[in-house]
């Protein structure tokens, strides 16, 4: 029996190209959306190397500064950061780190330019990176003001042909810096550690970010030595924005030591003056939007089915004449539908596939590799399935019950 | 075989009612070939689609080889219908999507039965129609002779023993309604199997062991 109806869909399928191709269209479409979107966010947020203690971490990576007349968001200074979170209790380290810059640097007189960022010694600790050969620089490079770098494979192949670079003097931002270490490649995705090049915080080319002011443009992370100190951590990031002195005319100062997720939600969200994470927000908001775009791909599939299975209703008269019932005839457009379904799901895989590679060969990202998540794909295929059975079952039904003599009388073959 | 009772069939839509059928009695013998006749309208086809189980009566009774089926389930008609009965349209209602022998392994489908065995019976089913060079052709590639022809087979595949087949010429001309008829006779000649056709054609209506006549929903004598 199963046969016949795998037979006779098939047949059905073939028979009928427009209506396959719609529905494949659909159903494919809407899972690459899906598998390609869930691939850029686990490249963006996913624990992955060098970000492997992403459980474990907090940052402090904008503040509020309020006052009758004036009010003011930003990211935070050297000074501050070093002063109020640097010295947190009971955490496992903190590292400061500025935004990578692009800036020039030069190969046989030709100018082009590199991420660069600044950080410190306790950076190398936060994130793992892979080193292919050397190591990274150390706290106290940084506190003797070292001009020492690590730089990243790409940047050793554009430089020096991807030959050892140890040792090797770089120019960059009109400065100049012996290099200790080659790392991989860090995604652009992972903002915090990404960069080309990394060099010490001290080597600064002002001492600007040692001025004490609030507000500049440096992020702060603190690795816990567990999650379940994160309560107690952030209490005592907040009571310590208590004791710092404002400039004049501010009288409040705000601001919160967040997770990842928590980060990435307020980045969505379009009030830019809201310094508090709302993630749960964020979350429903995702799996709505997610829900939203599954249904209505399979509210478009019913519809066809419907129309579909309506344009046989002859041969749902002739089949109940002969003898099946109304739920054998249910069996029959449910396994049409659901093969349909895995058929869309299989091409899907091989177009996701496709679109991610030709993505990751672009560099559209620099440094990303985007990755199919096997189980984003067996979840999305799963609610397409399910879909499927939905989206087959009742229009089945409501045919199945359709009268044979009713049905016999519709004339459309 | 066939028996009914008393039987009406009334259609209501919004507002109009129509009285198919009123206060029709008649039993049919197995082993009969019974015509039915009459103008358009006058409820022909409802006759036959409630001796088929495809449609229930408003009022009376229809019983088929004995059984009363006013109280029986979806899947107890459908039962019925797949062993005893095997209907044949005016419009043959061959699935488009499937090839001949596809079309005609539909009855056996709904049986427990091997694909081997099916296959075999719905071959020499459409042998028995002299159709056995067109089995993997699909239907809109066949002339409508050869499609009655097969929906025949379809018919015939299950062994029924009931026949019921609703102007089975109609939509043919007259050389190939004869060789539909023949198979007919020839099918109740030496299977024995009861036969009620509809039909507009008094000359196929003579060459059949009975008549009915209906006019307006009424039996006429
Ligand atoms: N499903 C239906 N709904 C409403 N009226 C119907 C339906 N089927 C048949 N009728 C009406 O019942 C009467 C008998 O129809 P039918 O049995 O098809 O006649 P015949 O086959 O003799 O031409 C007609 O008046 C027809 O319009
Ligand atoms: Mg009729």
């Amino acid at each position: 029996m199963l046969k016949h109806y795998l037979a006779t869909a098939i047949q059905v399928l073939r028979r009928r190209k427009f209506f396959t191709f719609i529905s494949l269209f659909g159903v494919s479409l809407t899972l690459v959306v899906l598998m390609v979107a869930t691939a850029v966010f686990d490249q963006a947020l996913g624990p992955q190397p060098p970000e492997v203690h992403s459980d474990r971490t907090l940052g402090v990576y904008s503040l509020g500064m309020r006052g009758p007349s004036i009010s003011s968001n930003s990211d935070a200074s050297y000074w501050f950061l070093d002063r109020y979170v640097r010295t947190l209790p009971d955490v496992e380290a903190v590292t400061i780190f500025s935004q990578a810059a692009r800036s020039a640097t030069y190969r046989d007189g030709e100018k082009f330019e590199l991420y660069l960022k600044r950080a410190d010694g306790a950076f190398w600790h936060v994130y793992a990176f892979d080193f292919l050969e050397g190591g990274p620089f150390l706290a106290e490079e940084d506190a003797n003001a070292e001009r020492v770098a690590v730089i990243n494979e790409t940047t050793r192949r554009r430089l020096y042909d991807g030959e050892s670079a140890v040792g090797r003097v770089l120019e960059i931002d009109g400065q100049r810096f012996k290099i200790k270490g080659v790392v991989r490649d860090i995604s652009y995705l992972r903002q915090d550690p990404f960069s080309d090049v990394w060099t010490p915080n001290s080597t600064a080319r002002s001492d600007v970010h040692l001025r004490p002011a609030v507000l500049g443009n440096h992020t702060g992370v603190i690795l816990a030595h567990r999650r379940s100190d994160f309560p107690a951590i952030k209490r005592a990031f907040e009571a310590s924005l208590e004791e710092v002195e404002l400039p004049e005319r501010y009288e409040e100062l705000t601001g919160e030591a967040n997770t990842r997720f928590e980060r990435f939600s307020r980045v969505l969200s379009s009030d830019r003056d809201q310094v508090k994470a709302s993630p749960w927000r964020l979350r429903i908001a995702i799996a709505l939007a997610m829900l939203l775009f599954m249904i209505l791909p399979s509210l478009n599939l019913v519809n066809i089915n419907i129309s579909r299975i309506l344009e046989r209703a002859s041969e749902i008269g002739v089949r109940k004449a002969f003898g099946a019932s109304s739920w054998t005839l249910v069996g029959q457009f449910v396994v049409e539908n659901v093969l349909l379904t895995l058929i869309g799901g299989g091409i899907a895989f091989v177009l996701s596939s496709g679109v991610l590679s030709l993505l990751n060969g672009v560099q559209l990202v620099p440094y990303a590799v985007f990755q199919l998540n096997f189980r984003v794909f067996f979840y999305g295929l799963l609610i397409a399935v399910i879909f499927g059975l939905v989206s087959g079952v009742y229009p089945a039904w409501k045919m199945s019950r359709l009268h044979p003599v009713v049905a016999l009388r519709r004339r459309s073959l | 075989m066939i028996e009914l009772q008393d039987v009406e069939k009334i259609y209501r839509t919004d507002r109009i009612e129509t009285v198919a059928l009123a206060n029709v009695n008649l039993e049919i013998e197995a082993g009969e070939f019974v015509s039915i006749m009459g103008p358009s309208g006058c409820g022909k086809s409802t006759l036959l689609n409630l001796m088929g189980l495809l449609d229930v009566p408003s009022e009376g009774y229809v019983r088929l080889a004995g059984e009363s089926v006013e109280s029986y389930s979806d899947r107890r008609l459908s039962r019925l219908r797949n062993q005893r009965i095997g209907f044949v349209f005016q419009t043959f209602h061959l699935i488009a999507d499937l090839s001949v022998v596809a079309n005609v392994e539909i009855p056996l489908l709904y049986r427990r039965m091997r694909g081997r065995e099916r296959r075999q019976r719905a071959l020499a089913a459409l042998e028995q129609v002299g159709l056995s060079s067109r089995v993997h052709h699909f239907p809109s590639q066949l002339s409508g002779g050869q499609q009655q022809r097969v929906a025949i087979a379809r018919a015939i595949v299950g062994e029924p023993d009931v026949l019921l087949a609703d102007e089975p010429t109609g939509n043919l001309d007259s050389s190939m309604g004869d060789e539909v008829m023949a198979m007919l006779h020839d099918l109740n000649n030496r299977a024995g199997t009861t036969i009620v056709m509809v039909t507009h054609d008094e000359r196929l209506a003579g060459r059949t062991g009975r008549t009915l006549r209906l006019f307006d929903g009424r039996q006429v004598n």
